[in-house]
């Protein structure tokens, strides 16, 4: 069957191939037929077989690429499953999302990522891939298959919600894992320093009377890492550290990238616009870990992205049960569910203060974090497959956390007003959304 | 006198009690009167007063405590008030009956204040934000108890007619200490200058923002002040190895009879209780002239009559 899907008029971003001009974006059979202008390429010319979408106003992107989400499923469905998250998922934008494996069972075998794949395929929404876990059970101790996973479709490895404690441990799955062209991303914590902590340790855990989490024990993790790392030839490992968010690790990151390491980044949402004096209420809200940080940590992650040294822009959507945020400051889970506002936060966040412009956003939201992952996504070069956004860059709306697709509400952004508001959702040629 | 005429017109607001911190010098003042105003009852052959007859009272402690409890418990019927008990160990995990839904259930059976003690800072709040009872914190993880500081403040008023200039030192285990919290805000707002004295691993994050001076030295700081108070090492919350061996511990912060030899002749010994005997203080001090540590005990009533006397007034007058 030959449908053809034709979208005019749009301001067409596409980072990987240096595109940003108003022109039309042709697809045929699920894939890019032609990017251009209708007088340039006689292909855009014949639009009266398929479906039209005027795109006038609008910024037409490549599917935005979220690298770090949490789906819950399986084992805590009652907060989320592929099905909720990824219908959240492809209202907020979102083509392509990454699961991470901290699940009940944790995923560690490739029945476990094949089990992912299946729900995302039948949801019929987003792409949905997941990292494995680098450990068995994420203790930290034995490697979890990582080759098997990797043949079953697994596009990364972590342990993510702790890090790998143990440096032999770690310098082993980055050797093991030279043996596929596949990365190895860290939630950087020592536990040591960490303790039982549950915000950052500074001034307002000492007057809240709640144990800190020193960024030392970020820092001190990613610097371990940076060293095991350069034992490998460059071209054999890929490192990914997840969620940074102190100045420390700013530091370490740019100090990496100037010596050419295989080493990339992602920072989330969260850190960009709250900080440690949000849980000056002991709202629960803004209980997340790694933990909000100081205001010089949030300048020094806007620094860096300013400068290019942070590779992707995630939400790391940590969804739990309102029940369970109910709870003490000290017993509540750690998690922001912020998935179907990230777009809005980023614009807020990078946009308006005019550190990244738009292709600088949508690149780090679709080809590179497609690189990290190393899937052939993130470009609306033709002959790929057809994931496509549309954005209206003006349009302002109110966060309503009621309004979530996604099953829980955990949210401290409900009643922002943010810009940048997704109008439809192309998968593989299909509209999955439309506004 | 003039502070005094002013405390008088002052107005009493909250219904909460549940940290020193938000409270402005002349609240604090005014809660001092108040309790002033009590401390006769307990001279009296019939110890009772009638302001929260018909009210009732919980005791909802999710942690250890015996004076504490035993003191809101009494304070509470001395002013004619229902108590009830309600001690659970409070669990970390998400499991079983939330701290909500335990106050909600409470407050169903038609409750009016509700004196919390949790190991989670922060859990009186979490109540005052989501019910309609008054809330008095009793002492919250490591955040504050308001009323320890508040009878500390009084007891040192109370013998030196002010606060205003005072130097007090608090030893020991800062970092895990709410007393000491608690006690550095009423003190400062009071006038009074505040040292932490205590080994470097138990002196809180980020300290210089706080408004007191910091000392690892107690042999530095025993001759200058005016008052000490002396905190409990507390075992079930310090883990990891703050200091080597409790012995070194009290070589260097132990409050000796040697020690205060040094000391000003009129300096108030202080301690929340219950003392660990031998370790952050000897008997000798504990039990000498310069220890008001029983009267802390006695002005520990009055203080808790006044403040759940205040909020259940304002909390009247919102109705």
């Amino acid at each position: 069957m030959n449908s053809e899907l034709l979208i005019k008029n749009g301001r067409v971003i596409d980072p990987a191939n240096g595109i940003d001009k108003k022109c039309d974006v042709l697809i045929v059979d699920e894939k890019i037929a032609a990017v251009g202008e209708k007088t340039q390429d006689p292909r855009l010319k014949t639009q009266d077989k398929g479906t039209v979408i005027d795109a006038a106003g609008k910024l037409v992107t490549p599917g935005l690429i979220d690298i770090h989400v949490h789906f819950r499923e399986p084992g805590d469905e009652e907060e989320e499953t592929i099905a909720s998250g990824s219908t959240a998922a492809v209202a907020a934008g979102f083509t392509s999302v990454v699961c991470m494996p901290n699940t009940n069972p944790v995923i560690e075998n490739e029945t476990d990522v094949e089990y992912i794949h299946r729900k995302g395929r039948q949801t019929r929404k987003t792409h949905v891939y997941t990292m494995g876990a680098i450990t068995k059970g994420l203790a930290g101790v034995e490697l979890a298959e990582m080759g098997l996973m990797t043949e079953a479709g697994a596009v990364g490895f972590t342990d993510d919600g702790r890090g790998v404690q143990d440096a032999a441990v770690m310098l082993r799955a980055l050797k093991y894992a030279t043996m596929f062209d596949v990365v190895v991303a860290q939630h950087c914590q020592d536990d040591g320093f960490a303790g039982n902590g549950v915000m950052n340790s500074g001034y307002y855990s000492t007057i809240l009377g709640l144990p800190g989490i020193d960024p030392l024990a970020e820092e001190a993790m990613l610097w371990r890492d940076i060293q095991l790392v350069k034992k490998f030839p460059p071209e054999r490992v890929r490192y990914h550290a997840q969620h940074i968010s102190t100045a420390g690790s700013v530091e370490l990151i740019r100090a990496a990238k100037k010596d050419s390491l295989p080493i990339t980044c992602e920072v989330t949402p969260h850190h960009l616009l709250l900080n440690e004096e949000c849980c000056a209420e002991y709202d629960t809200n803004y209980k997340v870990n790694p933990p909000l940080r100081g205001a010089k940590d949030v300048e020094a992650l806007k620094q860096a992205i300013a400068e290019g040294l942070v590779d992707a822009l995630v939400s790391d959507h940590a969804p739990h049960l309102q029940s369970e945020k109910e709870l003490e400051f000290l017993a509540a889970p750690f998690g922001i569910a912020s998935l179907e506002c990230a777009l809005g936060l980023y614009v807020k966040a990078l946009i308006e203060p005019r550190i990244l412009d738009w292709p600088g956003l949508i690149r780090s939201m679709t080809e590179k974090p497609a690189k990290i992952i190393g899937v052939d996504k993130g470009t609306l070069g033709i002959g790929k497959q057809a994931d496509i956004t549309i954005i209206d860059p003006d349009a302002e709306y109110e966060i309503d956390v009621n309004e979530f697709r996604s099953k829980s509400r955990n949210c401290p952004y409900h009643g922002w007003k943010v810009k940048g508001k997704v109008e439809k959702t192309i998968v593989g040629g299909e509209i999955r959304f439309e506004a | 006198m003039a502070l005094k005429r002013k405390s008088k017109q002052f107005k009493w607001h909250r219904k909460h009690l549940l940290g020193l911190r938000e409270l402005s010098a002349e609240e604090i003042t005014y809660i001092l009167d108040t309790a002033k105003g009590f401390e006769q009852i307990s001279t009296r052959s019939v110890k009772k007063a009638p302001p929260l007859r018909g009210k009732v009272v919980v005791n909802l402690f999710f942690e250890d405590s015996t004076r504490t409890r035993n003191s809101f418990a009494l304070a509470a019927s001395r002013l004619s008030a229902d108590v009830i008990e309600f001690t659970k160990k409070a669990s970390s995990v998400s499991k079983g009956e939330t701290l909500l839904d335990t106050a909600r259930n409470l407050e169903a059976m038609g409750i009016d204040i509700i004196v919390i003690r949790h190991s989670a800072g922060g859990a009186p709040r979490l109540l005052s934000r989501n019910i309609n009872a008054c809330v008095v914190n009793a002492g919250d993880g490591f955040c504050e108890h308001p009323t320890q500081g508040l009878l500390d403040v009084y007891t040192i008023r109370k013998i030196k007619g002010t606060l205003e200039g005072l130097k007090i030192a608090i030893v020991g285990d800062i970092t895990h200490s709410r007393v000491a919290r608690s006690d550095m805000w009423a003190m400062t707002k009071l006038g009074a200058e505040v040292i932490f004295v205590g080994p470097p691993t138990l002196i809180p994050a980020q300290v210089s923002r706080l408004p007191v001076k910091v000392s690892y030295s107690l042999d530095e700081v025993i001759e200058k002040v005016d008052v000490i108070n002396m905190l409990r090492i507390q075992f079930e919350r310090l883990g990891g190895n703050p200091f080597p061996s409790i012995r070194e511990y009290s070589h260097y912060f132990g409050l000796t009879v040697e020690r205060m030899k040094r000391a000003k002749p009129d300096i108030l010994v202080m301690h929340p209780g219950p003392i660990n005997r031998g370790l952050e203080m000897e008997s000798e001090v504990a039990d000498g002239d310069n220890s008001v540590i029983l009267q802390q005990v006695a002005n520990g009533l009055a203080v808790r009559m006044a403040v759940l006397f205040l909020v259940n007034q304002a909390a009247a007058q919102k109705s």
